[in-house]
């Protein structure tokens, strides 16, 4: 009896000391965003080097207008939509074409084919930047948006999870689709898309976030406003001469460039969280 | 039953050509590119090197000879080693922390994925604050501790690569956290009712039975977590330009260094060569390890 009592107490114990330590952690973690979101609240003419680095008098919006007069962020909003957009509306049909190719058809060669795919899987296109670089130029896409696109518009990872997507749709649905006289697009789009718009809502998710935040490859491929997207154009901003220890200005910046993803993220968290579970097990 | 599968002798091909063709210009041909390159001294910015030239291994042979690049080397070690780890072990105990039925767990699972959807060099440019010397918030911290040690960490040869290291760690965790949770909520009930009939406590369950139970996960995870580190530079861009004397200098952005910075096109072919082997070299055990033990 005495035994028991213990032991619900140790549980008990056990339970609190868990909920200490992910509050604990929680908080630790959240530190950096919420520090950022009060510092870019501040009046430019309360340094954070006056002592209190968390919180001011006053609260003003007026370091994001300032951020947004100096810089254009307004061009590198719409260059990374774009790239984002185009990357993913190509990353689709390709990703939807090869893997539909790969789960519905035997033809020759078709192992060694999907090998030479997945090799950009193995190989991440940011050690090819150099021999890219050069590719880029050749093509003549030099400091377009484009250019910042293009690598990406075959997508072995996407590839993969089509055709395990297609894969698993039963085999008696693709055959009734054929006896009925569908075309390979109309069984694309009948029969094999229906099932699987989880696994392409997961990619399309993944691969915006991707993109989105991508900072190396825009940085070499671009060299001016026209083509600048918000991560390259948010350093630029950041070495700004004028700009200096500003942190109420740079922190105001700097969540101008993750906020539109940041709040779809915190509006389909659930969602979210799933896509990159399952872009990533299956 | 086949019938479907063998209506066009063509038209498989041609569905494939898109994907396979950008993965040719994008993928294969860079590399086959950079390994031709690697064998010629070709330097942009200097007038009588800009025509290449053939020198065999000599881009590699001076590689590896310069004590420089011998420190990138470790430096990639040393971040990879400090990242990878203990991001994949707090992604662990992230996830036992938030795979309870508890009111508001939702919030703990957003305080650990959040850095993930952040850019790193949003990332990066609010812990550049929290470095900054003598008012940032971890010297205000420290100093609030009672502690009067390093003051400018991102600007201190001994402290830039762990600033940079941290800042990963911050970044991936929440990552790690949502395989693990997935992996955790896939396991069996009944083994644990099996266990706890045994007499066996938490402990023991997690370490006997979801701890092996977990190891495809963690394979996946490791590898995910290890190309990760190697591709992933923009915090060094944002915290430290791989100083102060280099110390913070890794594999790709020595890449970027020699190919944009100092115009180097033979070495950076030769680095690009290098990463190209390690990558694959990694992959590729790491699939035939996997592959025996699974079988």
């Amino acid at each position: 009896m005495e035994n028991i009592s213990i032991r619900k107490t140790l549980k008990k114990l056990g339970t609190w000391i868990t909920n200490l330590m992910a509050t604990f952690l929680a908080l630790l973690w959240s530190v950096p965003v919420i520090w950022a979101i009060i510092a870019s609240l501040r009046p430019a003419n309360d340094p954070m080097s006056r002592g209190d680095v968390w919180f001011s008098n006053t609260l003003t919006f007026e370091n994001y207008t300032r951020a947004w007069s100096l810089a254009p962020f307004g061009q590198y909003y719409i260059n990374t939509i774009v790239v984002v957009l185009i990357i993913l509306v190509v990353q689709l049909i390709t990703i939807v074409l090869a893997g539909f190719a790969f789960a519905n058809y035997e033809f020759f060669g078709k192992g060694w084919i999907f090998f030479f795919v997945l090799l950009q899987m193995m190989i991440p296109t940011s050690a090819l930047l150099a021999p890219n670089f050069a590719t880029i130029r050749t093509l003549g896409l030099f400091d377009t948006r484009l250019a910042i696109a293009i690598p990406y518009f075959g997508s072995a990872f996407g590839t993969f999870l089509m055709r395990q997507a297609f894969m698993s749709v039963p085999r008696d649905l693709v055959d009734a689709g054929v006896i009925d006289g569908c075309s390979w697009w109309q069984l694309i789009l009948n029969v094999y898309l229906p099932p699987s718009v989880p696994s392409l809502i997961a990619f399309g998710l993944s691969s915006a976030t991707w993109h989105w935040n991508e900072f190396l490859w825009p940085l070499i491929i671009t060299n001016s406003d026209k083509s600048r997207p918000l991560t390259a154009g948010l350093v630029r901003f950041t070495q700004l001469g004028e700009i200096g220890a500003q942190w109420s200005l740079l922190t105001a910046a700097t969540l101008m460039v993750a906020a539109p993803l940041f709040i779809t993220f915190l509006i389909f968290q659930r969602r979210f969280i799933q896509s990159f579970v399952h872009s990533g097990l299956k | 039953m086949q019938a479907s599968r063998k209506r066009s002798k063509s038209l498989p091909y041609i569905l494939v050509f898109p994907t396979a063709a950008f993965v040719a210009l994008f993928t294969a041909w860079p590399v086959l590119l950079s390994f031709y390159q690697s064998f010629f001294l070709q330097r942009m910015n200097i007038a009588k090197f800009r025509e290449p030239t053939f020198i065999g291994w000599g881009n590699y042979v001076d590689l590896f000879t310069d004590p420089y690049f011998i420190d990138v080397i470790k430096n990639t070690l040393t971040y990879i080693l400090g990242t990878v780890p203990i991001s994949i072990i707090l992604g662990f105990l992230f996830a036992l922390l938030v795979n309870r039925k508890v009111r508001g767990i939702g919030l703990f699972r957003l305080a650990f994925f959040h850095p993930m959807v952040l850019p790193m060099v949003s990332a990066a440019t609010i812990w550049l604050f929290f470095f900054t010397p003598d008012y940032g918030l971890f010297n205000s911290t420290l100093r609030f501790l009672g502690y009067s040690g390093p003051e400018n960490w991102t600007g201190n040869p001994n402290l830039a690569l762990l600033s940079v290291v941290i800042v990963a760690i911050w970044k991936n965790s929440g990552y790690y956290m949502v395989f693990y949770l997935a992996g955790l909520q896939n396991l069996p009930d009944d083994v644990y009712e099996a266990a706890a009939l045994d007499g066996a406590n938490g402990w023991q369950s997690l370490w006997r039975i979801t701890f092996p139970l977990l190891r495809r996960t963690t394979l996946f995870i490791t590898i995910i977590a290890f190309i990760d580190s190697f591709r992933t530079v923009d915090h060094i861009f944002v915290l430290t330009s791989g100083g102060p004397s280099r110390s913070s200098t890794v594999l790709l952005f020595e890449l970027w260094l020699e190919r944009f910075e100092y115009q180097d096109i033979g070495t950076s072919a030769a680095i690009t060569v290098i990463f190209v082997i390690v990558l694959l070299a990694f992959t590729v055990t790491n699939l035939i390890t996997s592959d025996r033990k699974e079988v």
